[in-house]
């Protein structure tokens, strides 16, 4: 499938232990949803959604910015809140898929 | 008061049910009639409106309470089809401009829209996704439906072939983002058409947007969004087909499930943007905005308690994620010499 251009977005290369992996992930966050989040804001378990951190369309950039820094394919089925809502959630489904990949 | 329809904290407690929608028609019209009178008048100081009528419940409604207000003479109704407008369209808007005695003009904006790139970069976007999709094949976005479970609202791209048989994907970011952009050209090129006749008339535009519509930013952030004034964004959907009722609008429209004639695949707004069928909307909109718990709403609305308070939560995430499309322009040091005074509303009573 043809690809448009860069979006600029940052990716980092992919770490599978669950301290680095949740930095990383933090990282990836702050670096592309242009919000300032200190450890103190955003707990592991606040959701993304509702702290206005990401919309509709940032899941889809978030979905981008997983599969191009973690080398993982999202399925369709996967983009659901209990996935990717929030830092905790992230970090469990990609430590999966990271898993499944071996 | 306008409608029946007050804000929260002047109401008192009511027992919820479906008739909080209730409107008196007669004197809703008048009230509208008087306060639209008043505003291009002494606010707009404009001679007539302007509005875009695509066939559908509110363009006719607000095209009706203009020629009460002014007389048909003050209003023009234009129509714009565009390459992918159904001939329904055209020939609803038609019929209600002809009913009301209201002056039209067609104004075909689709050749302008080939020049502006609008069909040829949505088509682009779309081939991404489908690389077989081209001449011949139609197209829509939508979102999943409601069901029990949480999701996001993540649109899918529909495709039909010229055989008939379709097939859907996940719109990755880029093609998202490019499909939408270019679709919007329609909403700002239409725009653009109601103000050069209105500013050679010295008339005002009139926007049609609905309160489900206005609350939950479901229109072009300067497209449809635009306008000098909104006169039914504070009445509920089911509240407007009520209006049209009493304003004897014609069947035909009345019983036109609500499209977006914006994709060339018929989209219905459920589909498109809410959750829900706009009678349940409306009621679901209506609980939250009072308070109603979400199992006291359920029955009356015909939903499980939980799905009630998933549309609740989808209703803040929408307002919370559209706040772009209201907010004028923003300032870095204030000019207070110019108050921007964004709207609000005018006082029916004339004050």
């Amino acid at each position: 499938m043809a690809q448009p251009g860069t979006n600029g977005h940052n990716g980092t290369n992919g770490h599978a232990s669950a301290n680095s992996l949740e930095e990383v992930i933090r990282a990836l966050l702050v670096e592309n949803f242009l919000v300032a989040i200190g450890g103190a804001d955003l707990a592991d378990d606040d959701s993304l959604i509702e702290q206005g951190i990401i919309d509709s369309t940032g899941v889809l950039e978030l979905v981008m910015l997983l599969e191009e820094t973690f080398d993982i394919r999202v399925q369709d089925a996967d983009v659901l809140p209990e996935n990717l809502d929030s830092v905790n959630n992230l970090v469990a489904y990609v430590q999966r898929k990271l898993q499944v990949a071996r | 008061m306008i409608a029946a329809v007050d804000a929260p904290e002047t109401e008192p407690a009511r027992a919820f049910g479906a008739d909080v929608l209730h409107l008196d028609t007669g004197k809703t019209i008048d009230e509208l009639a008087g306060a639209i009178a008043r505003i291009v008048a002494r606010d707009l100081r404009r001679r007539g409106v302007v509005v875009g009528m695509s066939g559908g419940i509110d363009s006719s409604v607000v095209a009706a309470l203009c020629a009460r207000a002014l007389g048909p003479e003050r209003v023009l109704g234009l129509l714009m089809p565009e390459q992918e407008t159904t001939d329904d369209s055209v020939h609803l808007a038609g019929l209600v401009a002809g009913r009301l005695g209201i002056p039209t003009e067609v104004v075909n904006i689709g050749p302008a829209l080939a020049a502006l790139g609008c069909y040829r970069a949505r088509d682009e976007a779309i081939r991404w996704v489908f690389p077989e999709y081209g001449e011949g094949w139609r197209c829509k976005i939508v979102l999943p439906p409601l069901t029990g479970e949480q999701r996001f609202n993540v649109f899918r791209l529909v495709v039909q072939a010229p055989d008939g048989t379709t097939r859907q994907a996940p719109l990755p970011l880029d093609a998202y983002l490019q499909v939408v952009a270019a679709s919007n050209m329609k909403q700002r090129t239409r725009k653009l058409t109601e103000y050069y006749h209105a500013e050679r008339r010295n008339f005002a535009v009139a926007g049609t947007p609905n309160r489900l519509e206005y609350d939950q930013g479901f229109f072009v952030k300067y497209g449809d969004g635009a306008a000098d004034l909104k006169p039914i964004a504070h009445l509920y959907k089911t509240q407007v087909y009520a209006l049209a009722e009493a304003l004897e609008i014609p069947e035909e429209v009345r019983q036109r499930p609500p499209t977006t004639e914006t994709y060339s695949l018929p989209q219905t707004q459920e589909e498109f943007y809410f959750a829900l069928p706009y009678h349940q909307m409306d009621l679901c909109l209506w609980a939250h905005n009072h308070g109603v718990p979400a199992a006291e709403a359920a029955p009356v609305v015909g939903l499980a308690p939980a799905q009630v308070q998933l549309v609740y939560r989808d209703i803040e995430a929408k307002r919370r994620t559209t706040r772009f499309l209201h907010m004028t322009p923003i300032l870095i040091a204030s000019v207070p010499e110019i108050a921007v005074t964004s709207a609000g509303h005018a006082d029916s009573t004339g004050k």
